[in-house]
């Protein structure tokens, strides 16, 4: 039996909340105040992912932007950010580049896209 | 070879240099900044001081009062900003008369026009935010405000433009005594100088003290200062000073040309001469300080606070002449410095000249122009001179309404500005409300645009001072390459 | 040059004005924004959390943006890039200035002020110690690593706990900085939840509350800081104090509406938002001028701007068809904990369907009750578990309620223990 303790990012109550795993297997949660609480700690101690966001270099631009903001296309496994980190310094996108465009594909091997977030003309 | 070396490129040895070049002489300026009006000139309570304090029969005396009477037109020749508001001691206390009454007597020696003692009711007239316990005041209508920045710059920029040669990141290791002169050894070469001038501010005892017999000993006096915003202007019309007494000297709050209020002195003797770290005792102190002389003092409106150091010598005097043969003081120059650096110039000047015998310059050239702040325009010739050259059309500085143009030009002019305070000092982009936080993204690009260099170079104010380390995909590899 | 309305801002609040406007049958607009694009300050928020109200998804700022952009350019609204307002008078003359049209004063019937905020500076929060470089306002660090692609220093220390400066804790650790630490002053962060566990606690960043910054080292650029506790009174504990090296300090010490243009044109401000104060319609105490977004009243989360920003711009439409009417206005009163209200009046007459009342607390409350007191009869309750004054808090107010009291001369929002 493991237990782990989280602090809910669901509202500004942020509930102290202790879940208790049998063999990686979500066994109780406590300590919530709501339904929400209990779903972000299952997720969360089981299969912790984030959106990573950042910025590639951009070449070409007309209007003189030297970067793009970007995003991973889906949510990244929290292990993965930094290695992803690391490869985003070797891309670099040119313009011109639309919102949604994938500057890098299956980024670091992680099967994740890095997509842009904003045009670039 | 020069005539003239002077060292340090403060308001006096700017000064001395400006009013030197009258004369056929060939000058150099060394400064161990990377700019003009980097120590003492630049933080301290920008005020033109009427000459009423200093005791009289002293230089002090002497070269502030002349200072004084020359001050508004030398702002005019070299467009500066001045302004002659005048200025009031307020006395808080009955007890305390007899002492306003000295002042006043001091003033009268010292040759102060004007000076007036006046009672309750005319200072409330005068100031009306004066303190309720204030029952006189010291009324000096020849007090005036300035900007050191642009006084300092003004007498560097005319003194170039008449071919004194200003060298910059050039700190003195030491001087040697040679035939026919002085050898001046640099982290930036060898200089050869006939005559040397010491305008070296808080270091003004090292340098005499390698040469002169007799020593010296300067100490690092620190005033902590804080400036309120604009929305303050006008909450104090005068300078006012409070009269020294039973609380011990007191601080100043007075209108500042740029229409902001600015709030200080305190007076710590400090060790390090470059200590000009602000603390929360002292700038507590300042503030519980001037709440005694003007009530109700918004001093929420702070949007800055800083520190500059006085040289004070031990004898509260200036050392102004030629302590040794060929070698030329201007030591202990501290407060009323600013308002008697014109007359130290002109009196300095004079001597060597005599000493030498220079003749005039041909050619002279007694005027400047000042960065043109298109704010004084009309609307019409605002629009002819965008026209003309649109980066007058596009704020660069919101809180102070700075153009592009104004910041193109404190780059390209003679001593140009080659960092985000040397802009700051030249055009005031980034002294606003928002301390630079908008601006200096923008100013870094223009600079290093200017002057054709890598943004990571850009400096706050000469090397050391970096403003980033690179670029973010750069520093990422590299650091982690290393590790 | 004459409009119907100018807006001055082209960021979400006043991206959001001028859809709501237009489509409330106002065409006449223009868009005045001193920055080289669009966007305001969501173009350097690359983060995401963005639209989770007003599109159900979670968008970075410049998609957020993207979507008001383009909303503007589809309805063909003009607007004016790299301009800035220098001058609004009292008749509404607006003098602007750039770098092709020169100095032009625009005559408008009605204004929109949505000129956001500006971060609290280094200088106004009277640190002691040395004047260094590597001391930056957290918006500005991030406009440097996140638009200029830029890392400000390597080693970093982050006074306050505000969105901008957790976010940014994040930020420049992803991009290779080192963040030592957050130091609060106030017993409670002033961030979101979400930001605290996902910026810091993901990272190992620790957060120090009730901690300040009481000396800067460093005479060239940041070599260090100080940080102190303090007592309840904020005043640093002596003995306290622990020593970091740093190059970089970044401060994230709270947000001032930029309200410049709107004093010297004589709007009313409230003192405690910093912002004008307002009637139901975002009006400001000049007939026809608007206010909407962080220049109203800081805000925490962007979509509450649109949504606030594209009532002033129904508003501003209303306004302009209709000219100067006579109004009757009831002061929103407020106890228990409530620190202001926007709006701070209400004319019953002018509110359409609802008004949504935003107010913020001044601490930490749990397990309150939000009521609405019309004529000392309660109109309205909302059960609150948790406020805090970094959360906004906000309360409707409906017709049918208004309808229910028609002589009301008296209305109060209080919180109430439950």
């Amino acid at each position: 039996m493991e237990t782990v303790q989280l602090i809910c990012i669901g509202c500004p109550m942020g509930c102290p909340m202790t879940v208790t795993l049998e063999n990686g297997v979500v066994t109780s949660v406590t300590g919530n105040t709501c339904k929400r609480g209990d779903i972000y700690a299952r997720k969360e101690v089981t299969a912790p992912t984030r959106i990573v966001t950042s910025t590639v270099r951009v070449t070409g631009s007309q209007t003189g932007a030297v970067t793009v903001p970007c995003k991973t296309k889906t949510d990244l496994p929290k292990g993965d950010i930094f290695r992803c980190m690391r490869a985003l310094t070797g891309v670099t996108a040119k313009a011109p580049v639309h919102i949604g465009d994938v500057l890098a594909a299956n980024i670091a091997g992680t099967g994740v896209d890095i997509v842009a977030t904003k045009d670039v003309l | 070879m020069y005539d003239v070396l002077i060292i340090g490129a403060g308001v006096t040895g700017c000064a001395v240099a400006r009013w030197l070049a009258r004369y056929d002489v060939r000058v150099c300026v060394l400064d161990r900044e990377e700019d003009v009006c980097c120590g003492t000139s630049k933080a301290n309570s920008a005020i033109a001081h009427a000459g009423f304090d200093a005791r009289h029969g002293t230089k002090m005396a002497q070269f502030n009062v002349r200072g004084s009477e020359m001050m508004e037109s030398v702002a005019k020749e070299l467009d500066f900003s001045y302004n002659r508001c005048g200025s009031l001691v307020v006395c808080l206390s009955e007890d305390d008369l007899d002492r306003l009454e000295a002042l006043y007597e001091n003033g009268v020696k010292n040759g102060v026009k004007g000076l007036e003692i006046i009672d309750r009711a005319r200072l409330r007239e005068l100031e009306p935010n004066v303190s309720d316990d204030a029952v006189a005041a010291l009324w000096a209508p020849t007090g005036a405000i300035l900007c050191p920045f642009e006084m300092t710059l003004a007498f560097a920029e005319n003194a170039a433009e008449n071919g004194t040669e200003f060298f910059f990141d050039t700190e003195v290791r030491s001087i040697a005594r040679e035939q026919d002169g002085w050898r001046v050894e640099t982290n930036n070469g060898t200089f050869y100088a006939r005559a040397l001038v010491n305008a070296a501010g808080v270091y003004a005892d090292v340098i005499h003290n390698a040469v002169c017999e007799t020593k010296i000993h300067i100490t690092p006096r620190r005033g902590d200062y804080v400036l309120l915003d604009h929305a303050a202007q006008g909450f104090v019309r005068h300078t006012v000073f409070q009269l020294p007494g039973k609380l011990g000297k007191g601080v100043l709050v007075s209108p500042t040309v740029h229409g902001n209020v600015i709030v200080g002195p305190t007076a710590i003797d400090v060790e390090d001469r470059e200590g000009t770290n602000t603390t929360a005792e002292g700038i507590a102190t300042l503030m519980q300080k001037a709440l005694l002389s003007v009530k109700n003092l918004p001093l929420r409106q702070t949007i800055t606070s800083f520190a500059g150091l006085r040289a004070h010598e031990d004898g509260s005097e200036f050392l102004i002449g030629e302590s040794a043969p060929d070698f030329f003081d201007c030591a202990g120059i501290e407060s009323p410095g600013l308002s008697s650096a014109p007359a130290i110039g002109e009196y300095l000047s004079e001597r060597i000249a005599s000493r030498y015998g220079y003749g005039a310059r041909k050619e002279y050239r007694a005027t400047r122009r000042g960065i043109l702040d298109p704010k004084t325009l009309s609307k019409e010739e605002w629009n002819a001179l965008i026209e003309k050259e649109p980066a007058y059309g596009q704020i660069i500085c919101r809180c102070e309404s700075v153009t592009e143009g104004e910041i193109i030009d404190a780059i390209r002019r003679p001593l140009g500005a080659k960092s985000l305070d040397g802009v700051k000092r030249r055009t005031r982009a980034g002294m606003g409300r928002c301390q630079a936080g908008f601006c200096s993204p923008r100013v870094m690009e223009i600079l290093a645009r200017e002057r054709n260099v890598p943004l990571e170079s850009i400096t706050k104010n000469g090397k050391g001072s970096e403003l980033i380390v690179g670029t973010t995909k750069d520093a990422y590899a590299e650091a982690n390459d290393e590790a | 040059m004459k409009h119907d309305l100018i807006i001055l801002g082209g960021g979400p609040a006043g991206l959001a004005a001028a859809i709501a406007a237009y489509d409330a049958g106002l065409k006449d607009i223009l868009i005045v924004e001193r920055d080289k694009e669009l966007g305001g300050i969501l173009n350097q928020c690359i983060h995401n959390g963005f639209g989770l109200h007003t599109f159900s998804e979670e968008l970075t700022g410049p998609e957020y943006a993207a979507r008001f952009i383009e909303g503007v350019k589809a309805r063909e609204i003009p607007y004016l890039l790299n301009t800035m307002a220098l001058h609004v008078s009292r008749d509404k003359m607006v003098t602007l200035i750039n770098r092709t049209d020169g100095i032009q004063t625009v005559e408008a019937k009605a204004i929109i002020f949505a000129m956001g905020c500006r971060e609290r500076s280094r200088g106004a929060l009277n640190i002691p110690g040395y004047r260094p470089a590597g001391i930056y306002s957290a918006g500005t660090a991030q406009r440097l690593v996140n638009i200029e692609g830029f890392l400000p220093g390597r080693e970093v220390v982050i006074l306050g706990s505000g969105d901008i400066g957790l976010i940014m804790a994040r930020r420049l650790t992803l991009e290779g900085a080192k963040v030592k630490v957050v130091a609060e002053l106030m017993p409670y962060s002033g961030g979101l939840k979400r930001n605290i566990v996902q910026c810091l606690d993901d990272y190992g960043i620790p957060l120090k509350l009730s901690h300040t910054v009481v000396d800067i080292r460093g005479k060239k650029r940041v070599e260090g800081v100080t940080i102190a506790a303090v007592d309840a009174n904020n005043r640093p504990i002596p003995g306290t104090e622990e020593d970091y090296t740093c190059d970089t300090l970044l401060l994230s010490c709270g947000l001032i509406p930029e309200n410049e243009l709107s004093r010297e044109m004589g709007v009313a401000i409230n003192p405690v938002t910093n912002g004008p104060t307002v009637n139901e319609s975002l009006e400001t105490s000049i007939p026809g001028v608007f206010a909407a977004g962080n220049v109203l009243h800081v805000h925490d989360l962007v979509d509450f701007v649109s949504e606030e920003a594209a009532a002033a711009g129904r508003a501003a439409a209303a306004y302009v068809r209709q000219g100067d009417a006579k109004r009757h206005e009831i002061p929103v009163r407020f106890e228990g904990g409530v620190r202001y209200t926007v709006p701070s009046t209400i004319d019953p007459s002018f509110v359409q369907d609802a008004v949504t009342v935003r107010f913020r607390v001044g601490s930490v409350m749990k397990n309150r009750i939000v009521s609405v007191w019309m004529d000392g009869e309660r109109a309205q309750k909302k059960r609150r578990q948790i406020m805090a004054p970094g959360e906004m808090e906000e309360i409707k107010l409906t017709r049918a309620q208004f309808d229910a009291h028609p002589a009301l001369s008296e209305l109060l929002i209080r919180i109430e223990e439950a």
